[in-house]
């Protein structure tokens, strides 16, 4: 009797196996759309001939686009603000910062919010629900490098569904090996990142023997190794390789461990809490004013919040924001719009960076997206993703954006690098200006 | 059956073989292989060149970090170890009992760094932060008792252990929903800035502060215990506590009061662990909670020196643990495997003494 419900649920469980399967054969091709002449576009969109299909949005619904940020926890400061950036992107399709929305090829423009949960097992769950809903258009995110790297970039590619992260860096994200065909950023990659802070330690600290300390995140791990490889490079050496976990509270040991090498600079590209409590734990441990290296994940609020009244030397790289931040149209327009609409200064820099993926995102839309005459739009994915990749010369806020086939739109990019606590975030104390600040483009760098 | 055709000389021989104690033969060859590891690693690293071995300032600070970790994570050990003595469950939520107390001092901290009184007074403020911390632990952990575990008291032992860790979630996300995610910088009296030189070796004050406390709550604690009436009960409820009962002591009482005991060393604890890391956030109870759980299970749980040895053992472990044994076989990032390398510690005085190292010996099935 048993034996028999088992066999039964068993057979039961293979048909639907089965049923699964032949629908999945199914769904490659997509519908075709109706062919018409419209103000957008005019033309047919072969969707038969997109392996992904296109994404069909009837005349009087919105065109959904969803973001997948950090916009809880720690690191909901970086989140958060980047989403900021795209609502002020959508605020400005009617081309004032009005706080009304504006309309694209005559459709609103939704945003679908999901959390990245700056984690690997964030971005699996915030990426597989976003890939599940077919009407989204692309995704701006992830925040954190860690949510994208494997994880989201794969899930969301897999449908055909264009990733573009205001703030990843880490180099492996648009590397020949792991680049996936549907991410793309405007942040800078960290290869760049890296080989200005060496510089930086080496050429104007006259450091020639560094640490580095970072924590798991893939992140963390791919700054530490761009500034290793430069450093190395310019002549320095490496005397301590050191990693620690996210959620470490107790660096004393490990920063002994590094103090034992007698650096000359200690390299800790991480988040908060890890770059304040390294900063004030170092503070006792480390030889004194042995300079510190962060990076622009520890450049925020929080790490003046956490470190006091610590006062030896240490240093955040950021993309140099005084660079596009003393550009007229940031200054006058987008700045006091920012303030007004969320009641408070950028938390961090990439607001920026999301304002202008979407703004690529919007003008690639424009482009590929055809109306059949009656307000029905109909967007092919792998057109959406191709002409977003072929951005060229476009002049965002940032600065010129220009993409690789691997998905890097940020070419040339300018590092600051900012001494605490003359930082650019809520909190800091003027002048908040850069002490070192240079431009690279990818191709310079290892 | 084959053995059984073939005469009897090959079962006997069998017999015997079945006899021999193969489980104490494993412990013997595994703990002699692990101690040669050990010993192994530490040779290399003592006999490191020069230029690449640890000098005396180094494992000085390695030993000294983690003697005031260990102290701390000691502490927090005490509020398991108490509780399971007497309950026989595991109060996975004293992370957040102790997380709270660190937070109600950070507020007060924060007023007086602000205000100036904190570099002014630092006695008269540092005990304020105390009494707060502990008040604030105390009364978490009494009204925790209250609300969630004594409905449960006669309910079989898994139900309050899901209780526990229920309770520990609820408290986490409601301190984040107060207090929000981000860390605070926790403000430290100018006074307890530098070192001191005790023996005419350095020592951090907050260090010294660290362990001067420790030493004085625990010896109060085992005074506590062993000359009051109600540390008596405690014991006695302990011991049995139907027989207690029975001899006119109040149960319910006696339970209150460990939870309350449990909760005022955390207190202590959180305010020490704020000064020493000069930050407190929302999550910061889960680590320290694992860490003096573990330390209570490794001195053997609901045994008071025990978790007093447990969390010394632990935090020397977690600070000279990869550097002693790990630099020797030339691992990379050594720190980076610290709690890898505790939690295997745990696993092998689970295997060679089941009840911890000053337990009874037994295996108390938690």
């Amino acid at each position: 009797m048993r034996d028999r419900r088992h066999f039964a649920i068993l057979a039961l469980v293979a048909a639907l196996t089965l049923v699964a399967a032949a629908c999945g054969d199914d769904d490659g091709g997509g519908e075709t759309a109706a062919t018409g002449g419209g103000t957008a576009a005019t033309g047919a969109v072969d969707c038969e001939a997109d392996e992904f299909g296109c994404v069909e949005i009837a005349a009087g619904a919105p065109i959904q686009l969803a973001s997948l940020l950090s916009i809880s926890g720690e690191t909901a400061f970086l989140g958060t603000d980047s989403n900021n950036g795209i609502k002020l992107a959508i605020d400005y399709l009617d081309d004032a910062f009005d706080g009304t929305n504006g309309q694209l090829l005559g459709h609103d423009v939704e945003l679908l919010e999901e959390d990245d949960g700056c984690s690997a097992e964030g971005g699996q769950a915030g990426g597989t629900a976003l890939a599940a809903n077919p009407d989204i258009v692309a995704v701006i995110g992830t925040s954190c490098s860690s949510s994208a790297l494997g994880v989201a970039d794969t899930i969301l590619g897999d449908k055909g569904i264009l990733l573009f992260s205001p703030s990843n860096t880490n180099p492996g994200l648009t590397s020949e090996e792991a680049h996936q065909p549907f991410y793309a950023r405007t942040a800078h990659n960290d290869k760049i990142q890296g080989a200005i802070v060496a510089e930086y330690a080496f050429n104007e600290l006259g450091a020639t023997t560094a640490a580095t300390i970072n924590d798991e995140s893939p992140y963390a791990d791919g700054l530490a190794l761009a500034f290793r490889e430069n450093f190395e490079a310019l002549g320095g050496t490496i005397t301590t390789i050191e990693q620690v976990n996210s959620a470490d509270t107790d660096l004393g040991p490990v920063l002994t461990s590094i103090a034992e090498g007698e650096p000359d600079v200690v390299y800790g590209p991480n988040f908060n809490p890890v770059c304040a409590l390294t900063y004030v734990q170092g503070q006792d441990i480390l030889a004194p004013d042995t300079p510190i290296l962060g990076s622009d994940g520890c450049l925020e609020s929080a790490f003046l919040e956490t470190a006091g009244d610590a006062a030896g030397p240490y240093f955040a790289s950021s993309p140099d924001v005084t660079v596009f931040q003393d550009g007229e149209f940031y200054a006058n327009e987008y700045l006091p719009a920012y303030q007004e609409q969320f009641g408070t200064d950028p938390t961090a820099v990439f607001n920026a960076h999301a304002f202008d993926a979407t703004n690529v995102l919007f003008d690639a839309i424009e482009a590929v997206a055809v109306d059949d005459g009656s307000g029905n739009l109909t967007i092919s994915r792998t057109a959406l993703k191709d002409a977003v990749l072929a951005t060229s010369g476009y002049e965002g806020m940032t600065g010129i954006i220009t993409c690789t086939p691997l998905g890097d739109c940020a070419t040339d990019v300018t590092i600051g690098i900012f001494e605490y606590p003359n930082w650019p975030v809520e909190g800091g104390e003027e002048p908040a200006d850069a002490v070192y600040s240079d431009t690279k483009s990818l191709d310079e760098v290892i | 059956m084959g053995t059984v055709t073939q005469g009897p000389t090959r079962g006997a021989q069998l017999g015997r073989l079945e006899r021999l104690p193969w489980r104490k033969i494993i412990l013997v060859v595994l703990s002699v292989l692990i101690l040669a590891v050990v010993l192994v690693g530490a040779y290399r690293t003592l006999t490191l060149p020069e230029d690449q071995a640890y000098s005396g300032t180094a494992w000085r600070n390695f030993i000294i970090l983690g003697l005031a970790q260990g102290s701390i994570y000691a502490l927090i050990a005490l509020g398991y170890t108490l509780v399971y003595g007497i309950l026989r469950m595991i109060n996975f939520a004293h992370g957040e009992v102790f997380m709270f107390g660190a937070f109600a001092a950070f507020f007060f901290a924060d007023a007086y760094e602000a205000s100036g009184f904190l570099d002014r007074s630092p006695v008269a403020s540092l005990v304020i932060l105390l009494t707060v911390a502990m008040l604030t632990s105390m009364g978490v952990a009494v009204l925790l008792e209250r609300v969630a575990y004594r409905p449960l008291r006669n309910a079989p032992r898994l139900v309050p252990l899901i209780t526990a860790i229920g309770a520990s979630f609820f408290l986490r996300e409601t301190a984040r929903g107060f207090f929000g995610p981000q860390t605070r910088g926790f403000g430290v009296p100018t006074a307890l800035e530098g070192t001191w030189t005790i023996l005419g070796i350095p020592i951090d004050r907050i260090q010294v502060l660290v362990l001067v406390t420790v030493i004085i709550a625990m010896t109060l604690l085992s005074l506590f215990i062993s000359r009051t009436r109600t540390g008596k009960s405690m014991r006695a409820v302990a011991a049995d506590s139907e027989i207690a009962s029975l001899m006119g002591i109040h149960v319910d009482r006696v339970i209150v009061t460990t939870f309350a005991i449990g909760g005022l060393l955390a207190g202590v604890a959180a305010v020490l662990f704020s000064l020493t890391f000069e930050s407190v956030n929302f999550f910061m109870g889960f680590r320290p909670g694992i860490a003096a759980f573990t330390a209570a299970v490794l001195g053997g749980i609901g045994s008071i020196s025990g978790a007093a040895l447990g969390g010394i053992l632990l935090g020397l472990l977690q600070s000279l643990g990869p550097a002693l044994i790990l630099t020797g076989y030339d691992i990379p990032s050594p720190f980076q495997l610290k709690d890898a390398f505790t939690f295997f510690v745990l696993v092998l005085v689970l295997i060679f003494r089941p009840g911890g190292l000053l337990g009874t010996g037994d295996a108390e099935k938690v």
